[in-house]
């Protein structure tokens, strides 16, 4: 069955006709090819498909594609401004916190959640808010190096 | 792709109550992170759903003019857990809400669409049996209001009849109002986990006497359980360590947990032991009571 719906993706407004039984990870990924947007688990445990939903990170996995209508979502391929990478983006490569970068722009959403929150997280802190993120290479230590740096910039 | 028949959306309680009326195959979906999860299992196959997360009316926590506390069932943990309201007169359930699976999950999960699935594991639950909360369930004939004790008849089984929609979860002040309260999830991971056990704890104190303690268990058996002996057992009694250690004792043999893959009977009743008298112990001030639990 067909659904239209109309949301914000990335700063630009779009209509478009979605099968009602699709998650919004799959109406992002098939359909309008943000790629950024990866699927790890597909059951909300893993956060590889997190994309900010009215500035919010939230698992696109486990969110029915219809939900996103009358939204504003936000996806990695959003974060840079022409070829100048936000702050994250360039705190996550300078920090050396990607590896195989599968979990990368799950937890770029939401260390950019965290940044435009203008709060200050300590370490421990950044550790809680990250932890719907699993990064299987970094041990994370560089992930919260990275957040951390980003969030003193 | 969500095996589904069709997705509607409903903008207020009435028209909620219109589309399941009219749908027995419908099931509610809230935040999703449950029944998203059991459809992608292969349950529920060809599932009508009706959207409420949009019916604003059922995401409020207000005092009404009695000073009963009404908690919108569509509270995300997100909003719960920031809640002034809920930190000041049930911070038990604020330390819940903080530690349900994980922050994009809380984002969208709901408190009732925790409490509907009927999971002995579901961390508000636990804060809720302490308060004696009551629920609300409406349908197209009225409302009735149904104590949390008795809304969870067994495993993933809830007093929610075809049709009927929790929308409202009710608290009155005699089971707030001097009480403070908290919540330890024991689990094996510190964050997107089950919990081995949940302990909910209450108390109020006056002058260093115990005047009321309430204590609630998830995962211990097939649905929450309060532990109504041990805590009459110390009800009017002095604030002490021997008083702490009783508790605990009491409450691994009014207990009866059971094993499950999470974690043997054995350890499941230490555990009920050592997490009661530690969260007695942090609401009362009584500093570090956790060594010696061996005895």
């Amino acid at each position: 069955m067909t659904q239209r719906i109309e949301f914000t993706l990335n700063g630009k407004k779009l209509t478009v006709d979605i099968n009602i039984k699709e998650s919004l990870l799959e109406v992002l990924r098939d359909r309008l090819h943000m790629t950024s947007v990866k699927q790890g688990c597909g059951v909300g445990e893993c956060g590889a498909c997190a994309v900010l939903i009215d500035g919010v990170s939230m698992n696109s996995c486990i969110y029915p594609g219809p939900r996103a209508h009358g939204k504003e979502i936000r996806t990695t391929e959003g974060l840079a401004d022409g070829e100048d990478l936000s702050v994250m983006q360039r705190s996550f490569i300078e920090a050396g916190a990607v590896q195989c970068g599968f979990c990368t722009p799950g937890l770029l959403m939401t260390a950019t959640e965290l940044k435009e929150s203008g709060k200050s997280y300590s370490r421990e802190e950044i550790r809680r808010e990250i932890s719907g993120h699993l990064c299987r290479c970094t041990g994370y230590h560089k992930i919260v190096d990275a957040v951390e740096k980003g969030l003193k910039e | 792709m969500y095996d589904i028949s069709s997705y509607l959306n409903a903008g207020s309680t009435d028209e909620a109550l219109e589309l399941l009326q009219n749908r027995p195959e419908a099931r509610i979906i809230a935040g999703g992170t449950d029944i998203l999860i059991r459809l992608r299992e292969g349950k529920h196959r060809g599932a009508a759903l009706v959207d409420i997360s949009g019916i604003e009316d059922l995401s409020r926590v207000w005092l009404d003019a009695d000073n009963t506390l009404h908690i919108g069932p569509l509270q995300s943990f997100r909003a719960l857990e920031r809640n002034e309201l809920i930190k000041d007169l049930l911070p038990g359930l604020a330390a819940a809400a903080s530690v349900v699976g994980g922050p994009q999950v809380r984002a969208a999960a709901t408190i009732g669409g925790n409490i509907c699935n009927g999971a002995t594991s579901a961390d508000s639950a636990s804060t809720l049996f302490c308060a004696n909360a009551e629920l609300v369930l409406t349908s197209p004939g009225g409302e009735r209001i149904v104590e949390i004790a008795d809304f969870y008849k067994g495993p993933g089984k809830v007093d929610l009849k075809a049709g009927e929609l929790l929308t409202d979860i009710i608290v009155q002040e005699k089971d707030y109002r001097g009480f403070t309260g908290h919540y330890m999830k024991f689990s094996q991971r510190e964050a997107m986990d089950i919990a081995t056990l949940g302990c909910a704890v209450m108390v109020r104190t006056s002058e260093e006497i115990l005047e009321e303690v309430r204590i609630a268990y998830g995962v211990a058996g097939p649905t929450p359980r309060r532990c109504p002996e041990a805590e009459m057992a110390l009800k009017g009694t002095p604030l002490n360590r021997e008083n702490l250690d009783l508790f605990a004792e009491l409450v691994k043999k009014e207990l009866l947990t059971r094993d499950s893959w999470r974690g043997s009977k054995e350890y499941r009743d230490h555990l009920a032991g050592v997490l009661a008298r530690r969260g007695l112990a942090k609401l009362t001030g009584q500093g570090d009571c956790d060594h010696d639990t061996e005895n």
